[in-house]
């Protein structure tokens, strides 16, 4: 999403100047841009389709990256704290991103993309379990 | 120590100050000789007077408001002028406690004693100064009453306080001055060389060297040798001991450092076997405790290091220790399939891993080797990477996080297969080893 909004902006504005100017050059490069967007829309929606997580008995389950896949197993019992946050852009489409923490600075769990109001739960439900198997360092 | 203090609170030593501004005291009291032999008239010497007795008032001030008590489960720390601050360090969390002497501190026999916290803040709690014959009882103190926290039970200060010091206690290894120097030349080769360069050129023609010393050059050789002095100063004459109360470190040529690693803390071993050493047959065993960081104090240079347990010693020695530290460690290590050498064609033959029913081993580093412990009870996460070139050849990387600061057990290119099966397998085998200790 990060990406895609920019570009969609990007040959909206080229589109926009091209039509006002009536010159070619800004028509070429308003193509050239929703050729960018399309190769943009397919990466993005594959890095999309990598973004999972799976509440399991003892541990959470988070996967995500297309390059550089990574598949996370952190137990409830290790996490310190959960913070969620919500940037600007994520604020304007109700999403929100959910990080857990362990004492492990290596530690890279993140959910992003979620809906509020699941992000909520979730940081309720993982806040629940950890507490009922915390475990010391 | 002092009266007029209410119920618990006590003052550090009081010529703290004096020894907590270190090389300022020293440089001060050059300051002030040429006042003490005369041979300054006094008008001439006032600015030096007034920044000597602004600094002696401000060390003043600053003992004065500091105070310290042992409380129920933990210890209260109280300072500040303006700022005030109290402290408060629960002894159930505590990792390690040192007792550091610098040289200065030895001179006036007085010594810090330092708390390691868990935490990813890795907060440090530090007394400094406290008298040199309260240091002991005191540190036995506190480490039996963390002992007691970790249990819960309810520990009172009397039943503790009558505990005996040091009841058995059993030297594992000593380091030899002269591996040591050795050791410390061998692995930080290019250093010295770089070092005595500068030295030999700056007989030859002082004005180029000058030059090149001028530009920032400096700052680099001196950061160097305190770098090599301090590794120096720290490991001189290490003894590692068995106590009931975890492993003892003690040691130090100027700073003496006195340490102990309760039983349980330790997060990871390593065992690192630098090129140019392996020819002798020596190593170095070092221990990773949790929380980031040691103390302010210290520079960013020994930020990253670990605790050595043995400087230098023979493999037969380190092996030993291990065994001691994790009794069920893995014997047989497999190597990656034959393929990684496409990835990584110098790395391959230093790749490798195995497992117990507790504990994680693998290898790695073709000129500096390394081969890493990590008990799965202490595990914090696992995780399953695979970068690009890896899908081509298809392996995967597995790593297992702990809380220490630099010590992962991390399985490199390993295929795919076996790495799903030993996330899978790990996955439980933590689980399982948690929840022993949880009902230990």
């Amino acid at each position: 999403m990060e990406v895609a909004v920019p570009a969609v902006l990007v040959v909206v504005a080229l589109a926009v100047a091209g039509s006002v100017s009536g010159s070619g050059v800004a028509f070429a490069l308003a193509g050239v841009a929703v050729l960018v967007a399309a190769l943009l829309w397919r990466f993005v929606g594959r890095r999309y389709g990598s973004w999972g997580y799976a509440e399991r008995e003892d541990d959470l389950l988070v996967r995500r990256g297309v390059m550089f896949a990574r598949l996370s197993v952190v137990p409830y019992g290790r996490m310190q704290f959960i913070d969620v946050t919500a940037g600007p852009l994520e604020r304007a489409f109700g999403l929100a991103t959910v990080r857990l923490h362990t004492a492990a600075a290596a530690t890279d769990a993140r959910i992003p993309g979620l809906e509020r109001d699941e992000a909520a739960r979730l940081r309720d439900r993982l806040a629940e379990l950890g507490e009922a198997q915390a475990a010391g360092l | 120590m002092t009266g007029g203090a209410p119920a618990g609170w006590q003052r550090l030593h009081p010529l703290s100050p004096v020894v907590r501004g270190g090389r300022a005291t020293i440089a001060i009291g050059f300051l002030l000789i040429p006042i003490a032999l005369g041979s300054d008239t006094l008008s001439n010497a006032t600015p030096q007077i007034v920044v000597v007795s602004v600094l002696a008032l401000g060390g003043f001030v600053s003992w004065l408001v500091t105070r310290w008590r042992i409380e129920d489960d933990g210890l209260r720390i109280e300072t500040g002028l303006l700022r005030r601050q109290s402290l408060r360090f629960p002894l159930a969390q505590v990792q390690a406690i040192d007792v550091v002497r610098p040289g200065l501190a030895r001179m006036f026999r007085v010594a810090e004693l330092r708390l390691r916290m868990a935490g990813s803040s890795g907060a440090t709690a530090r007394l400094a100064y406290v008298a040199e014959r309260e240091v002991e009882p005191l540190r036995d103190r506190l480490l039996a009453l963390a002992r007691g926290a970790r249990r819960d039970e309810a520990v009172s200060l009397a039943a503790t306080e009558g505990e005996p010091a040091n009841a058995e206690e059993q030297v594992l290894a000593t380091v030899a001055t002269g591996p040591l120097v050795a050791s410390v030349v061998l692995e930080n080769g290019w250093l010295i060389a770089i070092l005595a360069g500068l030295l030999a050129g700056f007989a030859v023609s002082p004005g180029t060297v000058g030059r090149v010393l001028g530009g920032g050059g400096f700052v680099w050789a001196i950061s160097m040798v305190t770098f090599l002095w301090r590794r120096f100063n720290q490991q001189y004459r290490l003894t590692v001991a068995e106590g009931p109360d975890g492993l003892h470190l003690r040691g130090g040529l100027v700073a003496l450092t006195a340490e102990v690693i309760r039983p349980g803390r330790v997060q990871a071993v390593r065992l690192v076997e630098p090129m140019l050493w392996r020819p002798l047959g020596w190593c170095r065993l070092e221990v990773d405790v949790a929380g980031r960081q040691r103390s302010k104090g210290e520079g960013e240079a020994q930020r990253g290091q670990l605790r050595a347990l043995l400087p230098v010693g023979s493999r037969a020695l380190a092996i030993e220790l291990v065994d001691r530290l994790m009794p069920d460690r893995p014997r047989e290590l497999s190597p990656p399939p034959r393929r990684v050498l496409w990835k990584s064609p110098l790395r391959y033959r230093a790749l490798s891993w195995g497992r117990s029913e507790t504990c994680v081993a693998t290898t790695s580093g073709r000129l500096r080797r390394a081969t890493c412990w990590v008990p799965l009870e202490k595990a914090q996460s696992l995780r399953h990477v695979q970068g690009p070139v890896q899908r081509r050849l298809r392996l995967a990387t597995v790593h297992v996080d702990t809380a220490g600061r630099a010590v992962h057990a991390t399985l490199r290119d390993r295929d795919v297969g076996e790495a799903a099966a030993a996330l899978a397998d790990l996955t439980d085998l933590a689980r399982a080893a948690r929840r022993r200790s949880a009902f230990a």
